[in-house]
């Protein structure tokens, strides 16, 4: 034990290591938040196709050799979300097959785009690491952990000032807009939230996994949790805890730490699952 | 004037008509009952002076200063709904969303209306419990609070008793009349149930192969009630 001890705090003094820490906090609580929104709103398949349409936008800046390619990232993925949405409301092309269509199209188009244009000879690594975040986390500059906590700050506020309306929205999106609510522009703004949390959480866990980070929190407390409240609050938790204890495994393991953030939220569903069960919070 | 007016109306989706040049008038006080078979266009009917979704031709007015955030509903349950964690009060507070506009939180005196309408409906006791695990008929008596949050005026109702049994029906619909009698609330309410429609509605409106709008004697002598119970067309 005074072993793990004696080598986390060596690497405590590392900048890399604390801003990582940091920042998994930041995304973490961020991209919980709206879990219970998108996994009841069924937006789940938007937040995975969002995450693709990064991974190609990312291709994009790393071809253009932008030293910050975030900025752009976060464009075009704000317009992808708007568009999607849209496209679920009124279209010929049925919402989910137009997720599809786009999701798929941006992986194999920033994949192609990479292939041809790759400004570094280590190609497979470079899109390992879009893909699962196998190594971002630790080399983020101050500016990009700057960014990140100035949108975590930003996302957080709105959610907080939008919290009743995201509720109003989610639970009943007819009552909503019958009595005067416009529901039009809160999806809107919840559009470009998960837009925002979706480019956030690239830097943690790569783009393929993004949707875990956003659903596993929220499913987990659902299980237990028995107002929007208590769930809201505590998927924040659970997922805060879940980075902390993924980055630290990942640290003294040496294990990538996406998938170990992930492997974590993953056990503790099944936990909260089996918890829901026993105190009778859901009904089979 | 009337509290809603509705002029020539077409209604339908993506430019197919499934009525046209439906006219009626709803007052201050009425409670109109609206009944046809399926699919002729009673949901879309209220969607429509809902303003959830715009009417092909036709005019719908408002009067007596009735303001789109002074209407309740009570729509059909949605399957999100089923798995929902949401408190009683959470639901029966979101009711004040549409007057709130910007304003982030709810105001002291609308969570003193949340808890006046909670007990009115007779559920003070659920106002903890979580939504999803209420029976039918406690859950549509949340729902009726939460829209009695939104209006003191008009509350409109979409088969407010589908899939309640006979003796939470009939308790549902007492409360329904309650709220018309004594607080003085328009209703207007799609109905399967022509029984009830005769029982309890002051103004019958049938929509179908043949509209009727009139009251309650007259929709009885017509003849249309009887052919539409003989067709064995129900729920």
């Amino acid at each position: 034990m005074t072993a793990v001890l004696e080598k986390l705090a060596l690497y405590w003094q590392y900048p890399f290591v604390r801003y990582a820490l940091a920042v998994g906090v930041l995304i973490s609580l961020c991209s919980s938040l709206l879990g219970v929104t998108l996994v009841l709103k069924r937006f789940s398949f938007i937040g995975d196709g969002l995450s693709h349409v990064a991974f190609g936008a990312m291709a994009i800046a790393s071809v253009l050799h932008l030293t910050n390619d975030m900025p752009l990232v976060l464009l075009i993925t704000i317009l992808s979300a708007i568009l999607l949405l849209r496209a679920g409301q009124n279209a010929k092309i049925k919402g989910d097959a137009m997720v599809a269509m786009i999701s798929v199209g941006a992986l194999a188009i920033g994949y192609l785009l990479m292939n041809l244009f790759s400004p570094s000879g280590n190609l497979s690594g470079d899109v390992c690491s879009t893909l699962f975040g196998s190594t971002s986390i630790l080399t983020l500059t101050k500016t990009e952990v700057r960014l990140c906590a100035a949108l975590s700050v930003l996302v957080v506020a709105a959610f907080v000032f939008f919290y009743h309306k995201v509720f109003a929205v989610t639970f009943d999106e007819s009552f909503a807009a019958a009595t005067g609510v416009k529901t039009k522009v809160y999806n809107f703004i919840i559009a470009v939230i998960i837009a925002v949390i979706i480019v956030l959480a690239m830097n943690l866990v790569g783009s393929l996994l993004i949707s875990a980070l956003v659903i596993f929190p929220a499913l987990s407390a659902m299980r237990a949790f028995k107002s929007f409240r208590s769930v809201t609050v505590y998927s924040a938790v659970l997922s805060i805890f879940c980075s902390l204890l993924g980055i630290l495994i990942s640290i003294l393991a040496g294990t990538p730490v996406g998938s170990t953030i992930v492997a974590v939220d993953i056990v503790l569903f099944f936990v909260f699952s089996a918890l829901g069960r026993i105190l009778g919070g859901v009904h089979a | 004037m009337a509290l809603i007016t509705c002029q020539n109306l077409c209604l339908g989706y993506d430019g197919q008509e499934i009525l046209h040049g439906l006219s009626f008038k709803v007052n201050s006080g009425d409670y109109l009952c609206i009944v046809g078979e399926n699919g002729s266009g009673k949901s879309t009917l209220m969607r429509t002076i809902l303003g959830l979704q715009k009417p092909l031709a036709g005019q719908i007015l408002t009067g007596d200063g009735l303001r789109i955030s002074e209407i309740g509903y009570l729509p059909q349950q949605t399957p999100v709904q089923k798995d929902f964690p949401a408190s009683v009060r959470e639901v029966v507070l979101s009711g004040f969303e549409g007057s709130c506009r910007w304003r982030p939180f709810y105001t002291k005196a609308e969570k003193q209306r949340a808890e006046d309408n909670i007990r009115s409906m007779g559920i003070e006791h659920l106002t903890a419990r979580c939504y999803r695990e209420l029976s039918g008929g406690q859950q549509q008596r949340v729902l009726l609070a939460r829209a009695l949050c939104a209006t003191s005026k008009l509350l409109f109702l979409d088969e407010p008793v589908s899939g309640l049994d006979p003796k939470v029906t009939a308790e549902m619909y007492d409360l329904i009349e309650k709220l018309n009698r004594e607080q003085g609330i328009t209703i207007i309410m799609i109905s399967h149930d022509i029984d009830a429609a005769l029982r309890y509605a002051s103004l019958v409106l049938h929509i179908g192969d043949r509209v009727f709008f009139g009251n309650r004697e007259a929709y009885r002598s017509s003849g249309i009630a009887n052919l539409f119970v003989k067709g064995g067309v129900t729920g």
